[in-house]
């Protein structure tokens, strides 16, 4: 058992990290999924959607043979709509919420077909906004992830010149840095990110960490606004013995080095316990897989029941061989000479409904151990809550308070995306930002009288 | 089980589908196809004048997924040497002596003309003619096809001469590029014609190619109006053929339907409103010959469900069920109804009727399903809901008579009844 790169051949690479959801070949194809669509009124499916993609009238205009339309529908609502239709959890979104359900029909495709519009749209490099005249207005967006470039392009087209700071070498945020390569590939989220910033408007700059080389009060002295899209960023600690044996690393690193350096870059171990059971421990655990692991394990403190994770994502993971232990703790990471040898887990049971509403893992006292070599650590992640103190702006536990879903404590500073609501999907972010870019305008437009 | 075979003035087939005279029916080669698929009978391509056809012929309409849900074409009649048509005839009818073999005729417009031509395909062993006098492209220009059917002066002339000479049944194929078909089916049977068959091809024009700006079918730059058939014109086809059947000179004589009969449904259809026998062309130009098992299948076991043994125990069923709208009953009544359990909440009553109608549906809003049920008291009943629900049975049109009474219009007059209730 070692933790090791390189395991397969890049043929083999190509093959495991291949689309999982292989677009539409050709506008036959799509056309017979688009003329499926009943084009409900006021449509269950829009109303699922975070950023209220109007889905029907999209789909429509496929059938209709107006693909420029279609994109500039589904762009306009949200602008990162090539990439959520890639990685949305479409199934308890606009997928689940298909009126063929309720017929025991397969819903429509949506995001395959959301996936064909927006693809050609960028393929073309349809020009489909325009700025209005400049307002000579400039704002500050910190993070240039899906809330930041949401609040930048929607800013942008109301003639407002943005700075985006973002602290990675480019942008995209999660989108870019943490999401499983089968789902979507880095060099897919640059092609997104240059595509929403050819609006123009928006002056991009890399490897600029507020709290660091970036200070809120420049921003705030030389910004008509600004708007904070950091994120989060941290992964949380399990606090357990032997944390910090060589081994056991956190999924959001590991994706990241998936993902900035290649397959062949990332060591993976042959056992791998991964714990936790949302998207991203199912990302770090196929992809661990598909790296060359020969086992891995999920391991959560609850059931199926109260997993974050969907069902699709779950199967996904199941069919990619990875094992499930449900109502199971890690308590102990054992090594020797301080390698990851062993995974030690408490067996919980589930006892009254906890904040969240779900059953909440109690222990019972039973242990059992797992040889691995690898522990990849997924349960959540934690805001930047040193960062945000030092700002001085209202938090909770870390996560940016806001009043009316943007505004902060400080004047002229607003706030969305994750570093709000403490992790949630892409669509979310685009729809934070959305709103934050609506809130500046009535700002400033305030301000300006 | 069901007994299809018809009898059509003596020309007996084992069911009731023929081929309408087209493409499909130009050449022994596919005629035979036909007929060992097991087709009752065909009308061979209309024989006659000596032509020459232009590269395209066809043009279709397009709905949703469904292609060919209207198609046209510009060609003309059959463009082989007659004595080829003339030798494949009496080769297929000495092969096939159970099914029909109509010849379709359009002789230049004299009477010796078309005396040569019906001795010609008699000879050759046609068991019966069909006129065309419907072909609404290329022949009329030059005074044949509807530009006979059109007139029923001529028509009857036409008709005439070929009474003259014609020893076996001869049906005359009526246009539909008129306000009525009535009048030249009346002045055909005057004329002497032993049945009627309808409709032939409705001119017009399929589409315009966006990107060359050329309406359809393309010939080198230009179009011309093509004859328009397939599943978009069955309405009409049967609303022209239950006016034939209604009609007390021209319902006296047999008909053969025609126009966009593409199932069993169809034909049973035109059968219901008159039709003894039914002629097919554009479903078996979409799908093969293969279509006819289903055809004959789906027939039979309709006619063993609802206990009719022959063909002609059903035929004109439901011409007596057409009637004047001033012969409606006002005083029915019938209001939506949508179940709550099988509604998909789809929304698709709600708009239609909303925007479009009479705002009987009440919408509840939820997330991310709305409750949609209907406004009685503002329910006209006219039906669209039901139309355009994608669920069968959801919505239903539930009677609720205003009164037990009959009251047609001209008794609502009458009696001075109130107006404008809506």
């Amino acid at each position: 058992m070692a933790i090791l790169n390189n395991r397969l051949s890049p043929s083999a690479y190509a093959e495991h990290f291949q689309d999982i959801h292989p677009p539409f070949e050709t506008l036959d194809a799509a056309l017979v999924e688009a003329n499926r669509c009943l084009f409900c009124y006021d449509a269950p499916c829009t109303k699922l959607c975070p950023t209220s993609i109007d889905v029907p009238k999209f789909i429509k205009q496929i059938a209709t043979g107006n693909v420029r339309g279609s994109a500039h529908t589904i762009l306009s609502a949200n602008i990162m709509g090539a990439g959520c239709s890639k990685v949305c959890p479409v199934e308890k979104l606009c997928e689940g919420a298909c009126v063929f359900n309720l017929m025991h029909e397969p819903p429509i495709n949506i995001a395959r077909l959301q996936r064909y519009s927006t693809e050609k749209a960028m393929a073309a490099r349809w020009p489909l906004f325009t700025r209005k005249p400049p307002t000579g207005k400039r704002v500050a967006v910190v993070g240039a992830g899906p809330a930041g470039l949401s609040c930048a392009h929607a800013l942008s087209r109301e003639g407002i010149d943005v700075t985006l700071y973002e602290r990675e070498p480019k942008g995209g945020g999660l989108m870019t840095y943490g999401i499983a390569a089968y789902k979507v590939t880095p060099e897919f989220c640059e092609e997104e990110v240059q595509y929403i910033l050819s609006l123009g408007g928006v002056t991009i700059q890399y490897e600029q960490t507020l709290g660091a080389n970036l200070t809120l009060e420049t921003l705030q002295a030389q910004y008509d606004a600004v708007y904070l899209a950091f994120g989060v960023g941290q992964a949380r600690q399990l606090n357990i013995p032997g944390e910090a044996l060589e081994g056991v690393v956190d999924a959001l690193s590991f994706i990241y080095q998936l993902r900035a350096e290649g397959f062949s870059a990332v060591p993976v171990g042959d056992k791998v316990a991964v714990i936790g059971m949302g998207m991203t421990a199912i990302d770090a655990a196929t992809q661990a897989r598909r790296l060359g692991a020969s086992e891995v394990t999920l391991v959560y403190r609850r059931t199926q029941d109260e997993m974050p994770c969907t069902q699709h994502e779950l199967d996904i993971a199941k069919l990619d061989g990875c094992q499930v232990i449900w109502l199971a703790a890690p308590s102990e990471v054992l090594g020797l000479d301080g390698k990851v040898q062993q995974l030690v887990c408490e067996r919980m049971e589930l006892g009254e409904p906890d904040a969240s509403g779900r059953r909440s893992p109690k222990p019972t006292g039973e242990t059992f151990a797992m040889h691995v070599d690898m522990v990849i650590k997924a349960a959540g992640q934690e805001p930047f809550g040193a960062l945000v103190s030092n700002l001085s702006l209202a938090h909770k536990q870390g996560r940016v308070q806001v009043a009316d879903k943007t505004r902060t404590n400080l004047p002229g500073v607003f706030a969305g995306g994750d570093c709000v609501n403490g992790g949630r999907e892409v669509v979310d972010a685009v729809q934070a930002g959305k709103d934050g870019a609506a809130s500046i305008l009535i700002y400033l437009a305030g301000s300006h009288s | 089980m069901a007994d299809l075979s018809t009898d059509f003035l003596g020309i007996r087939s084992p069911n009731p589908f023929w081929l309408a005279s087209a493409p499909p029916t130009d050449k022994i080669i596919n005629v035979m196809r036909a007929l060992d698929a097991g087709w009752g009978g065909v009308v061979w391509k209309t024989l006659g004048s000596q032509v020459k056809n232009v590269s395209s012929r066809y043009s279709s309409v397009n709905y949703g997924s469904k292609r060919m849900m209207g198609f046209n074409n510009i060609e003309l009649i059959s463009d082989r040497p007659l004595h080829l048509n003339l030798r494949e005839i009496t080769e297929v009818v000495k092969r096939y002596p159970d099914r029909a073999m109509i010849v379709s005729l359009m002789a230049d417009n004299d009477r010796a003309s078309w005396h040569t031509l019906i001795r010609q395909c008699e000879d050759a062993g046609a068991m019966g003619f069909e006129l065309n006098f419907g072909c609404p492209h290329g022949m009329t220009e030059r005074g044949m096809g509807a530009a006979v059917g059109q007139d029923p002066e001529i028509a009857k002339m036409v008709v005439e001469w070929v009474m003259e000479k014609a020893t076996i049944p001869v049906i005359t194929k009526l246009t539909p590029n008129v306000h009525s078909v009535v009048p030249t089916a009346r002045a055909s049977v005057e004329g002497g014609s032993n049945a009627l068959s309808l409709i032939n091809t409705i001119q017009s024009v399929t589409g315009v190619d966006l990107d060359t700006l050329v309406p359809n079918p393309y010939v080198a730059g230009k179009s011309v109006y093509g004859g328009y058939c397939g599943p978009a014109v069955k309405p009409i086809a049967l609303k022209m053929l239950t006016t034939v059947a209604q009609d007390p000179l021209t319902s006296t004589v047999p008909i053969s339907g025609i126009g966009g009969i593409s199932t069993w449904r169809d034909a049973v259809e035109f059968m219901l409103l008159g039709a003894t026998t039914v002629q097919i062309c554009t479903a078996a130009m979409t799908h093969g010959f293969r279509i006819i098992e289903d055809l004959c299948e789906g027939m039979s076991n309709w006619m063993d469900e609802k206990g009719f043994v022959h063909t002609r125990d059903f035929v004109g069923k439901s011409v007596p069920n057409i009637t004047h709208w001033e012969d409606l009953d006002i005083n029915y009544h019938h209001i939506a109804h949508i179940n709550q359990d099988k509604c998909i909440h789809c929304g698709l009553c709600y708009i239609a009727c909303e925007d479009t109608s009479h705002q009987s549906i009440r919408l509840d809003r939820g997330n991310p399903y709305n409750t949609y049920t209907i406004i009685e008291e503002e329910c006209v009943g006219c039906n669209l809901c039901q139309l355009v629900c994608p669920v069968a049975d959801c919505i239903t049109m539930v009677e609720q008579r205003v009164s037990p009474e009959y009251v047609n219009w001209k008794e609502w007059q009458r009696r001075g009844l109130p107006l404008n209730d809506h």
